[in-house]
């Protein structure tokens, strides 16, 4: 936790759950398409499904999906500049059986045909937690440098994985693993400390059985 | 960083011989590896947006978004020059608390503190402050980091989410948050800010969090003044020496439990309360047209 999490963040209203939390969101979505969509399907659940029209958490979604931060004004336009870039999106409401009351899903499609899809919840005060991303349960708070690894379930993987964070001089501050099945895809959630270079990401890309790797960096 | 609890935070700042802003500030600055400087400048930059929605919100013609709200923050300041019946600064600090509230629900530019819907609190309370006793910028913006360490611990312990805890969880925070920052700012110690903390906390227990429409604005603008009057009331009675029955963390672990408990219809969903009034329900209908 950092004391600008709570006294901030500096963002446009009226609710820093439903408003800036959605743009934070809709920002991760942003960053683990790595460009701006052309499509987009977003489902709310809970609270957010209830009350979504008065807190502008449409708005908010889109412009967090178009890469805006919590204190840019044109949040209050934002149907409108997503039209404008050529954004087609449909908004719609939803049943996640458990999920938090604040929960949306969304899907992107890219320009490069690039998709991605993931789950986050409004946790309060702008603060979020990403719960899945394409399908794997994940559970980071983008309060740090986020790695995304995902790689094929082989022996040696994580250590080898681990062993390039370490000689990049990153610590580690949490790592999950999920792996649904034995010998197939996982993704390793991987929070540090620090800054991280454009160059640690390509090195950790380069190791055997390494898919993809996405940096999240800290909001 | 964490702080786990108020006890802690009492305990590290009479060992460390720090006021707990001090602390929080040292603490913080630790943790991002940077220098307590450029901590320092970004909490100062969170006055000067307070300062700048306090301005903004205060002018004659402000209205929100759903057409709901808007212009009584102006009242208020009008009301407050007359003096009204505690004083000028008393109605200058409820002012304060009006005024960022409206320009929050315009979907103006706020620090959530901790979040939008309780952001009129810490302006109502600290800033006015300052001005009242001309004090300079710098204690201000401490008193932002004193704040900020107490809505962390209710964080941590319980939450700051209206759709989790109710109101008691955004305002009951902010205020707790704003008593504890006054009692620094006048001079009392850490145990005295921890005192107003709780005594702030205990007088909106199980406050609901029942928006009509769904918006922040009914009733969230009014009880954010009020939540700035509890503060000043708590601060007060503390620095008087007055101490909480309930320590601050057992009052916490209250608010936790309470919250839990609460059904989904008072947790921000817009279907129990004041959202289902009569005029609640109206008041939708107009807006929203469903």
């Amino acid at each position: 936790m950092d004391i600008f999490d709570i006294i901030g963040p500096v963002m446009i209203g009226p609710s820093s759950s439903h408003t800036a939390g959605a743009v934070r969101i809709g920002r991760i979505a942003y960053k683990l398409l790595n460009e701006l969509p052309i499509r987009a399907e977003i489902g709310l659940c809970g609270s957010f499904a209830q009350t979504y029209k008065g807190h502008g958490t449409d708005k908010a979604l889109l412009a967090g999906i178009m890469n805006m931060h919590t204190d840019d004004i044109r949040i209050r336009n934002a149907q409108e500049v997503a039209k404008s870039m050529g954004i087609q999106y449909h908004l719609y409401t939803t049943q996640i059986k458990g999920a938090h009351p604040n929960t949306v899903e969304i899907y992107l499609v890219g320009k490069s045909g690039n998709e991605c899809r993931m789950q986050g919840a409004s946790v309060g005060g702008g603060n979020i937690e990403i719960r899945s991303v394409n399908g794997m349960e994940v559970e980071f708070k983008a309060q740090q440098n986020t790695l995304l690894v995902l790689h094929r379930d082989v022996k040696g993987t994580i250590a080898a994985v681990s062993n390039s964070v370490a000689a990049s001089g990153m610590n580690i501050g949490n790592f999950q693993l999920c792996r649904p099945k034995k010998g197939h895809e996982g993704l390793m959630t991987i929070e540090v400390d620090g800054d991280v270079k454009e160059e640690d990401v390509i090195k950790l890309k380069s190791l055997p059985n390494v898919i993809n790797v996405v940096l999240v960096r800290a909001l | 960083m964490e702080f786990d609890s108020i006890q802690q935070l009492l305990t590290m700042a009479e060992k460390e011989k720090l006021t707990i802003s001090e602390l929080t500030l040292q603490t913080q600055a630790q943790q991002c590896e940077c220098s307590e400087e450029e901590i320092y400048d970004q909490m100062a930059e969170n006055l000067h947006v307070m300062l700048e929605a306090i301005k903004n919100g205060s002018v004659k013609d402000i209205k929100s978004t759903s057409g709901l709200t808007g212009g009584d923050g102006w009242r208020m300041s009008q009301y407050a020059k007359k003096k009204g019946i505690l004083g000028e600064f008393f109605n200058r600090s409820i002012t304060y608390a009006i005024a960022v509230s409206e320009y929050n629900a315009a979907m103006g530019k706020i620090v959530a503190s901790p979040t939008a819907g309780s952001c009129g609190i810490l302006p109502g309370t600290i800033i006015s402050m300052m001005e009242e006793r001309k004090l300079p910028e710098k204690s201000a913006v401490m008193a932002l980091f004193t704040a900020g360490a107490f809505g962390m611990v209710i964080a941590k312990n319980a939450s700051l989410a209206g759709a989790e805890g109710g109101c008691q969880a955004e305002c009951g925070s902010a205020s707790a948050m704003g008593a504890a920052a006054l009692v620094e700012m006048a001079g009392g110690t850490p145990e005295m800010s921890a005192n107003a903390c709780a005594i702030a906390l205990k007088n909106q227990l199980g406050l609901v969090c029942d928006p009509v429409a769904g918006l922040v604005e009914v009733p969230c603008i009014k009880r954010n003044a009020a939540g700035v009057s509890i503060a000043f009331t708590a601060a007060e009675m503390a620095l008087a020496g007055i101490k909480s029955v309930i320590p601050a963390d057992e009052v916490i672990e209250a608010m936790r439990q309470i919250g839990e408990t609460m059904p989904c219809a008072l947790r921000e969903t817009g279907q129990g309360g004041l959202a289902v009034s009569a005029t609640g329900i109206r008041l939708k209908k107009e807006i929203f047209g469903d």
